[in-house]
């Protein structure tokens, strides 16, 4: 069921907006208030939607062609004049092509840049593997000091850059290139290091990130009206992770079911398995790519062939309940 | 370029050099060959009033900014550093050490002065390609020093760079490129040909202007020049002898990356202090 608080910051609007269109948006809006942000991008900028940013604020954007590597070392210098570098790119040249560069230009030395990378996971579709970032969290999460954000909705984007905006340090947000469902209205308030449960209920706990989170919420209406409520938790936030939430609800329902458009390996799901493994050993069936590269196909017909759409989680919950 | 001034230069020069040894003598590991190849320049730059600096003020916004993108050289930057009064010469001795201010390489956390932290061959240009952009963009006077190494120039993001800084007409980028000839695995010609390296630079849009990095006159003359070009960045290839200073390291291949023995401290030091 969902409880009272959460029914208030619930959309009544049925509405599809894709995570990276909310962060171009965003992004546009908050260059108005702060002057120091500036944006950077490598000749995706129609697909980032940086391009919105661009429009507005010619001078203080820079795009520097396909060459990513550049474009992360730059945000780092960028950053230490003062300025609030968003880097945009897609997830899998963000995270692999210039890894080294976020690793020691920017994470080592701890500077205030954002990389806001869209594309993430295989529902991106038809373009197939090379552009399917599915480990991308992993890498970013392994990476000391750095934040690791997957908002599900547009809603929750538009926070996270808002948040992000004032937070001193670097930080890594997964968008998506599908619109998906708006979950929240503007009353949500998103804080780093903290989840939200969406729906409460004993028999499992469901823990997604991202794109999955409203495909999860659909699997966990379905298992409601056949009698099985379960906990499901949005952790907007995989790096720092509310472990505390997951602790918690573990411990209630001793049964965790993790969904993630990315590999079960080093992301959300592994992420989930470190907290309960040191402080609450609970099964943990994770749900995501199964350490595979992508393919071409349609977002839908992805999702199912991966093993993380409404049925799949819906079967992996009756299997395991006891 | 005035005698007075070039003799305290070279004097300048020649302690730096002393530091250098010194301090990887008491780490036991770390970059003579090009850390020493460097030091007339590191002389030039800190010592002949040429950047707008403070040691008072390391954060001052409008300051001029160095980024040593061959990271590895960084004793010749702590040297200097610490000569200038960024910090105590007592430091000197910590490089390398658990917990010490002075990294194996740059880190602009811990050392006063360091404005990028670097390491990894091919970055630093690019991050001073991003200094030079906010720097523009916030109409600060300052220019902005990259010091690459020849060696590095093999690696692509330094193209990257290149390429970057001349579309964006960056004429407050000066990058110092010190052509020592020699890698680690041998020289450049026979590890990774670069060149022709001059018309390489030229041809990504960069004004280039050759000189002899041990000669301080054509340093001077080099940056005064450069800091007049419009609407390109230049690139100051500095010809230079890997291991400068110390008779047994010039040119020899082998001294990218070992530090003397105490044995061979007594004779380096010798040489850079030009005794017979």
């Amino acid at each position: 069921m969902i409880p009272e608080n959460i029914k208030k910051i619930l959309s009544n609007e049925d509405k599809e907006v894709a995570t990276r269109k909310a962060y171009g948006e965003r992004l546009a809006e908050l260059g108005e208030k702060n002057k120091n942000i500036v944006a950077l991008d490598c000749d995706l900028s129609k697909s980032t939607m940086t391009a919105l940013f661009a429009k507005k604020f010619p001078d203080r954007f820079f795009n520097f062609g396909i060459a990513e590597s550049n474009m992360i070392s730059a945000a780092a210098g960028l950053s230490t004049m003062g300025k609030i570098p968003f880097a945009s790119t897609f997830a899998v040249f963000a995270s692999k092509r210039a890894c080294d560069q976020v690793s020691i230009s920017v994470a080592y030395p701890h500077l205030n840049v954002k990389i806001c990378a869209t594309h993430s996971g295989v529902s991106i579709g038809e373009d197939g593997a090379t552009h399917q970032a599915v480990i991308d969290a992993a890498i970013m999460r392994a990476m000391p000091g750095m934040v690791v954000l997957s908002p599900c909705d547009g809603t929750e984007t538009k926070k996270v850059i808002d948040r992000i905006a004032e937070y001193k340090g670097p930080c890594y947000v997964r968008l998506c290139r599908v619109a998906s469902p708006v979950i929240f209205n503007e009353s949500y308030n998103f804080e780093i290091g903290k989840g939200v449960k969406i729906m409460e209920g004993g028999s499992a706990t469901i823990i997604s990130a991202g794109f999955t989170t409203h495909i999860a919420m659909q699997a966990a209406r379905k298992l409601e009206e056949d009698g099985i409520e379960v906990d499901l938790i949005n952790m907007v936030s995989i790096k720092p992770i509310d472990s505390m939430l997951i602790i918690e609800s573990a411990k209630k329902t001793g049964l965790v079911i993790t969904v993630e458009d990315h590999s079960v390996i080093g992301g959300l799901g592994g992420a989930v398995c470190e907290v309960l493994s040191c402080n609450m050993p609970t099964k943990v069936v994770r749900l995501g790519v199964q350490d595979k590269f992508g393919s071409s196909g349609s977002p839908s017909e992805l999702v199912s062939a991966h093993g993380f759409d409404a049925a799949s989680i819906i079967k992996t919950v009756k299997e395991n309940v006891c | 370029m005035d005698e007075t001034k070039r003799k305290e230069l070279e004097e300048m020069a020649k302690k730096i050099r002393v530091d250098i040894v010194e301090m990887l003598c008491e780490s036991g590991s770390g970059h003579p060959g090009g850390s020493l190849s460097l030091a007339d320049i590191f002389s030039y730059l800190y010592f002949s009033g040429i950047m707008n600096i403070d040691p008072k003020n390391p954060g001052k916004k409008d300051r001029d900014r160095i980024v040593l993108s061959k990271g590895h050289a960084c004793p010749v930057w702590y040297a200097a550093l610490a000569e200038k009064g960024y910090f105590d010469k007592s430091h000197l001795k910590t490089l390398r050490k658990y917990g010490s201010m002075l990294q194996g390489h740059p880190d602009m956390n811990k050392t006063p002065g360091v404005d990028m932290t670097t390491g990894s061959l091919g970055q630093g240009l690019s991050c001073a390609v991003g200094m030079a952009l906010g720097a523009k963009l916030d109409k600060l006077g300052c220019r902005i020093f990259a010091i690459v190494g020849d060696g590095e120039c093999d690696e692509g993001q330094i193209w990257e760079a290149a390429m970057s800084a001349s579309h964006y007409r960056l004429d407050n980028l000066i990058a110092i490129l010190d052509r020592n000839g020699l890698q680690i695995d041998g020289y450049t010609k026979d590890i990774m040909n670069s060149e022709p390296m001059i018309d390489k630079w030229k041809s990504f849009g960069w004004e280039v202007i050759e000189i002899d990095g041990h000669n301080l006159a054509e340093i001077e003359n080099s940056i005064g020049k450069a800091l007049n070009i419009k609407d390109k960045p230049v690139c100051i290839v500095a010809n230079t002898i890997k291991g400068k200073g110390v008779s047994f390291m010039e040119g020899e291949c082998g001294w990218h990356g070992k530090a003397p023995s105490e044995e061979e401290k007594e004779k380096a030091l010798r040489d850079c202090m030009c005794k017979a």
